[in-house]
């Protein structure tokens, strides 16, 4: 079934805090092969200007997508995710996620779409610390092939 | 310190050596585990094609990820980049045989802003195929 463009618009609640840890930042800099000692190593991060090690730029995914997976099992969205493929991504940053930020993920439904037989669902999830400082907005568009 | 791209000595055309990454079946486990997307498309052979692809693929955001690292790698400071939007056009298919997929980048300055940013348009092939139909990545250089 096609999606209901009367979702576009739809917010969802913060999700919880997620606490990023230094050893969570080092494993995903592994995962990826990043080799930088700002990942790894608190000293050369203070010595680049940042307050702690710093994530990779596509680390903000291992809390939105879980973020925007809210919005697929949203009764009125309910996409097939056996059928679901990645479309599209986007990450604004406003500064490097850090170990130690307390963040909190909230989505919004910024499209809805039928092409060819295929739903194309765009989520945004902004990302900001507990205390509310921005960090990073994350976009995601996903395509369920042939629910259109 | 690490020695840094300052704008200055940066044009349009500007072009970033050009990276190979390789992409192992270990890689994608690795992954899988450290992103927390386990879908069995990125791991299993039998789940990949029954729902038609070739075989098992590359997660789209571990090619992300992969092209960013050679924009970082430039810039000099993975903190550096502040707007990074791609396409995924086409699967990386990882084969089972010890050796995996290679993920070639390569990039060209676009545009360059005055205050220091500079947009760099990317080519992600594998196999000799455009992965990333689109791939731009906005670093705010020193």
């Amino acid at each position: 079934m096609a999606l209901d463009p009367a979702l576009v618009g739809r917010g969802y609640p913060p999700s919880a805090v997620y606490e990023v840890g230094r050893q969570k930042i080092a494993e995903f800099a592994d995962a990826i092969g990043a080799p930088d000692a700002v990942h790894r190593d608190a000293d050369a991060a203070r010595a680049a200007g940042y307050p702690d090690v710093i994530a990779p730029p596509t680390f903000a995914i291992a809390l939105t997508l879980s973020a925007a997976g809210v919005v697929v099992e949203d009764p009125d969205v309910a996409l097939d995710y056996s059928r679901v493929v990645h479309g599209e991504q986007r990450f604004t940053h406003h500064r490097p996620i850090r170990a130690g930020d307390r963040l909190v993920a909230t989505p919004t439904i910024e499209a809805v779409r039928s092409v060819g037989g295929n739903d194309l669902l765009t989520t945004r999830v902004d990302v900001a610390t507990e205390d509310g400082e921005p960090v990073c907005s994350a976009t995601s568009m996903l395509v369920a092939r042939g629910t259109a | 310190m690490s020695p840094t791209v300052r704008a200055a000595d940066v044009a349009v055309g500007t072009e970033l050596p050009e990276q190979t990454y390789p992409v192992t079946r270990a890689d994608l486990v690795r992954y899988a585990g450290a992103s927390g997307d386990f879908n069995p498309i990125h791991w299993n052979e039998r789940v990949a094609t029954e729902v038609g692809l070739p075989g098992v693929i590359a997660h789209g955001m571990l090619t992300m990820a992969l092209a960013a690292r050679a924009v970082t790698a430039w810039a000099c400071d993975p903190g550096a980049l502040v707007e990074y939007h791609v396409r995924f056009g086409r699967p990386v298919v990882v084969p089972d045989d010890g050796t995996g997929a290679q993920v070639t980048v390569r990039g060209k300055v676009g545009a360059l802003g005055e205050d220091g940013r500079a947009r760099v348009d990317l080519t992600v092939t594998s196999g000799g195929e455009k992965v990333l139909s689109l791939a731009r990545a906005t670093v705010q250089l020193a």
